[in-house]
């Protein structure tokens, strides 16, 4: 195998606010080329701070404490706030979760898609114009010429991460973060919309790291996944592999807590108590480790 | 059918002052005593607005509500007031639902005085209690506001304030959209426990066909306003009769990798949805 794209190693992280809570430990992933790799775990587990962490929107009650993210040879977290704008937009993009906040209300789609392309890829107005008109029949939008002149509250909801993937994808970036892309669609504009990210993903190689709470869609559209529990891996690997044989019990439990429409009287085993207290046993004796026991990697 | 509990006929309702578009046209839908109905459907399919119009929230253009021989619809609000009792709500989001400046105890015990289950605020309480008991929460939460609980533990005082008042109906809409699924397993398994401990009939508003599966016996498929398929969930789900079912069914993600899942059926979509 060649060197990942995105390599985290060690990632640690605090929240200031909550008596220095640790929300990550020691979290190690890393993304190949043209690898899909999803980050599932419940709310609170950390998903959406590695991906923050990642494109550097740390909130400001949480301090990263220790780790890097490798990225192209560099540190991610040593990068001036200069280098990290050059970087983001251009190399690494985001497909954010909920379409309807993440365009501006106020502003037509085509002035929105071009800013990038005008910014992060130096093209001028009128190329940057047509490169988006094409962007837009790549995710296919059939109307792109309506599209490019609407405003955002005037396109569904999926149209508008149609749109939001097509500005992703199209400044040709390495790497792309969705971060539950698809939570907010109907699950028929779910389907599509993976689809969407799957096919444009093995188009050009992107790499996709896919934060998701669903395992559902992540055996759907990932390589390889991670589950988290309270900011700790406690199961990484091929999402086949994983799914069909979890050897971790939280994975376990996790999928015995999904429902499914193809078998009766699923989806109504919560995690046991005696599973969430060794859980919490686990990651304490893992924390008192870490405070006190050499760095090992 | 002689087991109906709630029976509604030929809903139409539409919004606005000069009746605009329809958003139900010509729904029929019963669901039996004791029986849990599941009512599917994707964003602007009515399934709400169906929900609403069973609890007599809104009022059909056409159309009837028949909750045990009485129709909602042509009641005043004097002779609809003893039925209140009997048909509840649980709210998709409890923590809009749940008045943050009242206790849970006040939220608990104001509707069950209200609606003269207890003549008193001590009998009240002890209702209170049991109740609390039973769906996993302590007697302190009395004591606490909805702000202080987790979601899981707010969706179970909504589910609380529902059955405290020993109601023959509830409406459940998108009660656990917001949950993490070993949370929103706990919620399903007390819902589905109690409604066979109270005989509690059940319409369960979901835009997720597998939770639906999980605890509903029937299920109702809407599309734009109008029902499209209707049946006991081990055969819509095994074999549906309509091709949007066909097409949602297909749509969920199961967690199994599954490579071909992604392409299989884009061409059907393209015809099927707008």
């Amino acid at each position: 195998m060649t060197a990942p794209r995105l390599s985290i190693e060690e990632l640690s992280a605090i929240s200031l606010r909550d008596g220095d809570r640790p929300i990550l430990r020691r979290v190690a992933l890393s993304v190949g080329t043209g690898e899909v790799h999803g980050l599932v775990g419940e709310s609170g587990a950390g998903k959406s701070t590695i991906a923050k962490a990642i494109l550097g929107i740390i909130p400001s009650q949480v301090k990263v404490t220790g780790g890097r993210i490798g990225f192209e040879g560099r540190d991610l977290l040593s990068l001036s706030a200069a280098e990290l704008r050059a970087v983001l937009g251009r190399d690494i993009a985001l497909v954010p979760q909920d379409p309807s906040t993440a365009l501006n209300p106020s502003r037509r789609i085509d002035a929105q898609m071009t800013d990038g392309l005008r910014l992060k890829r130096g093209l001028a107005m009128k190329e940057a114009r047509l490169r988006a008109r094409a962007l837009l029949e790549e995710v296919q939008i059939r109307d792109p010429d309506r599209v490019l002149v609407s405003y955002p509250h005037q396109l569904s909801g999926g149209m508008r991460q149609r749109v939001l993937i097509a500005a992703a994808f199209g400044l040709e970036p390495k790497l792309v973060i969705a971060d539950e892309p698809t939570t907010a669609l109907d699950v028929t504009v779910q389907k599509q919309i993976l689809r969407l990210i799957r096919s444009l993903q093995e188009r050009h190689g992107t790499s996709v790291l896919f934060v998701s709470h669903d395992l559902g869609v992540v055996a759907k559209i990932c390589d390889r996944v991670t589950v988290l529990y309270m900011g700790k891996v406690v199961e990484q690997g091929a999402t086949v592999e994983v799914l069909a044989a979890p050897r971790h019990a939280y994975t376990k439990a996790l999928l015995a807590a999904n429902p499914r429409y193809d078998r009766p009287d699923t989806g109504l085993e919560p995690t046991p108590p005696e599973l969430i207290a060794a859980l919490r046993a686990e990651i304490a004796a893992f924390d008192a480790n870490a405070g006190t026991g050499p760095r090992d990697g | 059918m002689a087991d109906d509990l709630l029976v509604a006929r030929g809903l139409v309702v539409s919004y606005g002052r000069h009746a605009g578009p329809a958003v139900l046209h010509g729904v029929d839908i019963h669901v039996g005593k004791g029986e849990t109905v599941g009512i599917v459907g994707e964003s602007g399919s009515g399934k709400t607005t169906l929900g609403r119009a069973l609890l007599g929230l809104v009022k059909p253009a056409t159309g009837s509500v028949v909750f045990d021989g009485n129709d909602i619809t042509t009641l005043d609000e004097r002779a609809r007031r003893p039925l209140r009792r009997r048909m509840q709500m649980i709210f998709q989001d409890p923590m809009s639902s749940l008045n943050p400046r009242h206790t849970i105890g006040r939220i608990l015990t104001e509707p069950v005085l209200l609606h003269g289950v207890a003549r008193d605020r001590q009998t009240a309480l002890a209702l209170v209690y049991g109740v609390l008991d039973r769906v996993g929460l302590s007697r302190e939460t009395v004591d606490r506001y909805s702000y202080e609980l987790s979601g899981g533990q707010r969706q179970r005082v909504g589910i609380a304030r529902a059955v405290v008042l020993r109601p023959d109906f509830v409406l459940a809409d998108e009660i656990v959209s917001g949950l993490d699924v070993s949370t929103q397993a706990q919620v399903l398994r007390l819902l589905k426990e109690l409604t066979g401990e109270m005989h509690l009939a059940l319409a369960f508003i979901s835009h997720d066909l597998s939770v639906v599966r999980s605890i509903c016996q029937r299920v109702v498929v809407m599309r734009e306003g109008r029902v499209v398929e209707e049946g006991p969930c081990e055969r819509v789900f095994a074999a549906p009769q309509a091709a949007y079912t066909r097409m949602l069914i297909d749509a969920i993600p199961l967690p199994t990798v599954d490579p071909g899942w992604l392409t299989r059926g884009a061409s059907v979509e393209a015809t099927t949805t707008a």
